[in-house]
């Protein structure tokens, strides 16, 4: 089942083109490891998919849901990860997971039993009453993992999710989206390429605002005197 | 129009508890009562005055909400755009007028709340004569829209920089200018070279030949639709400029 559509998404600041005809397909049980230089496009690309910034032009269709039509709807079902997973630094775990949950309409006693779950499954259960601002990054890291979990989204969008965590978090995490990955659709920018071969069922890469390459992972991975390392290098030079 | 008015409120409450999860409020409490109450009895001459009324109170207000005002709304908006939550907020499904209202009110209940707590000042000036309780509410409630003109005009201006000591001082000249513009020194300077209509339109813009008017117990129409239609207008311009800056 398709559960995002974007199409020839241009985006611009000035005279800099930041995306250039992109278009992304994103299915059930789908994970697209989202590739590129600093400076290609990832969050521009991710900030358009999640009605953050407004494409120049181009459609987003989220489960038929026209983006720029109904982005109320449309964002319902979208969980985001943004860069660098900023939060409230001022609030404790539980009340800023609360918070999110109830701008996301959960209802109390739904978003009670998913508190919980996210606490359990993302190990927040022992930092719960503390105060963001006084957590580590990689628990930092977990509580926006939380945050775009909350209401069960089927769709994940998550922007460098693992960028500062140590490998013992890196594992963790991509063990979480792995298991969550079975009845949704997710898309992760990151530059760690062996994440991409990890969890990720699709490679877009990107370069200058433009798709390089658009592959199913398993068939770039095929190719034995090759590897993803060594593809990202030649077409991104 | 009732989950609109849910998901404004589920704002409003972060944004009002927020105040209290910092030493801000209890700092901002203590400073506008001390003030409020020191220029009340000391520089308003409280008691050398002879008269059972809250002009020595609220003559103050202006001066006072000119630096309160933009301490409390620098936040708003500033702080958002400087940790990158804004993005984080801009992609709940909410509307940007659901955001801007909801932190508006936050910051303007919580100012309400501090005008509430002076109320032993009109406890002391009950117990010590009979003044007139109607033109003292008339003062309380032009107080509290007066506050709600520098606090909207703050939240627009928080919109337009990520460092809040900026947002701090912007919103302080510009809401002095606000003051400013009704002052006897300024309209003369105009006048002594603009039209007639032109000094006119300066002095009705002014926060204080409105609030001077409510002060003194007019119950002037046009004064409530001025406050309220300045605080209407700076929400306007605020909703533009977070869909216009929320990405800068």
């Amino acid at each position: 089942m398709n559960l995002l559509e974007a199409k020839n998404l241009y985006k611009s600041f000035g005279n800099i083109n930041a995306v250039s005809d992109i278009s992304i397909s994103l299915n059930v049980g789908e994970v697209i490891g989202f590739l590129g230089p600093n400076g290609a496009g990832k969050s521009t690309t991710m900030k358009m998919l999640t009605g953050f910034l407004e494409a120049d032009s181009g459609s987003i269709e989220i489960k038929k849901i026209d983006l720029s039509e109904d982005p109320i709807n449309a964002k319902s079902i979208i969980g985001y990860l943004p860069e660098g997973a900023p939060s409230y630094s001022d609030m404790t775990v539980k009340s800023f997971l609360y918070f999110v949950g109830k701008m996301r309409g959960l209802k109390d006693e739904l978003l009670e039993k998913r508190l919980e779950i996210m606490l359990k499954d993302i190990n927040l259960s022992e930092v719960q009453n503390q105060i963001i601002e006084t957590l580590s990054k990689g628990y930092k890291r977990r509580v926006g993992i939380a945050q775009a979990l909350i209401h069960d989204p089927d769709i994940l969008i998550l922007d460098e999710p693992t960028d500062g965590l140590d490998p013992n978090q890196k594992f963790e995490m991509r063990k979480l989206i792995k298991s969550i990955s079975k009845n949704k659709g997710i898309i992760i920018s990151t530059h760690i390429l062996e994440e991409v071969e990890a969890v990720c069922s699709r490679t877009i890469i990107i370069s200058s605002g433009k798709v390089l390459l658009n592959k199913e992972t398993k068939d770039i991975l095929k190719n034995k005197k090759e590897n993803l390392d060594s593809i990202f290098r030649k077409i991104t030079k | 129009m009732k989950l609109y008015i849910e998901k404004l409120m589920i704002i409003f409450n972060r944004e009002f508890t927020g105040y209290f999860r910092t030493p801000l409020a209890s700092i901002f409490l203590l400073v506008f009562l001390a003030l409020s109450a020191g220029m009340t009895f000391f520089m308003g001459q409280f008691f050398q005055r002879g008269q059972a009324d809250l002009n020595s109170f609220f003559v103050w207000h202006p001066w006072l909400f000119l630096i309160l005002m933009p301490a409390i709304g620098m936040r708003l908006w500033a702080e958002e755009r400087k940790s990158g939550t804004i993005e984080l907020l801009m992609t709940l499904p909410v509307t940007n007028s659901q955001l801007v209202l909801g932190k508006f009110l936050a910051s303007w209940f919580f100012t309400l709340l501090a005008i509430i707590m002076t109320t032993p000042i009109w406890i002391t000036v009950n117990y010590l004569g009979e003044p007139d309780n109607g033109v003292i509410f008339i003062s309380y409630l032009g107080s509290w829209l007066m506050a709600g003109c520098f606090l909207s005009l703050t939240s627009c201006l928080s919109m337009l920089t990520k460092n809040q000591v900026i947002a701090f001082i912007v919103s302080t000249i510009s809401c002095f200018i606000m003051v400013m513009a009704g002052f006897g020194l300024v309209l003369a300077s105009v006048r002594s070279w603009a039209p007639l209509w032109f000094t006119e339109v300066i002095q009705s813009f002014s926060f204080l030949s409105h609030f001077k008017r409510i002060q003194y117990g007019v119950l002037d129409l046009t004064t409530f639709i001025f406050f309220i239609s300045m605080i209407m207008i700076c929400i306007s311009i605020n909703i533009f400029l977070v869909q216009l800056k929320k990405a800068d």
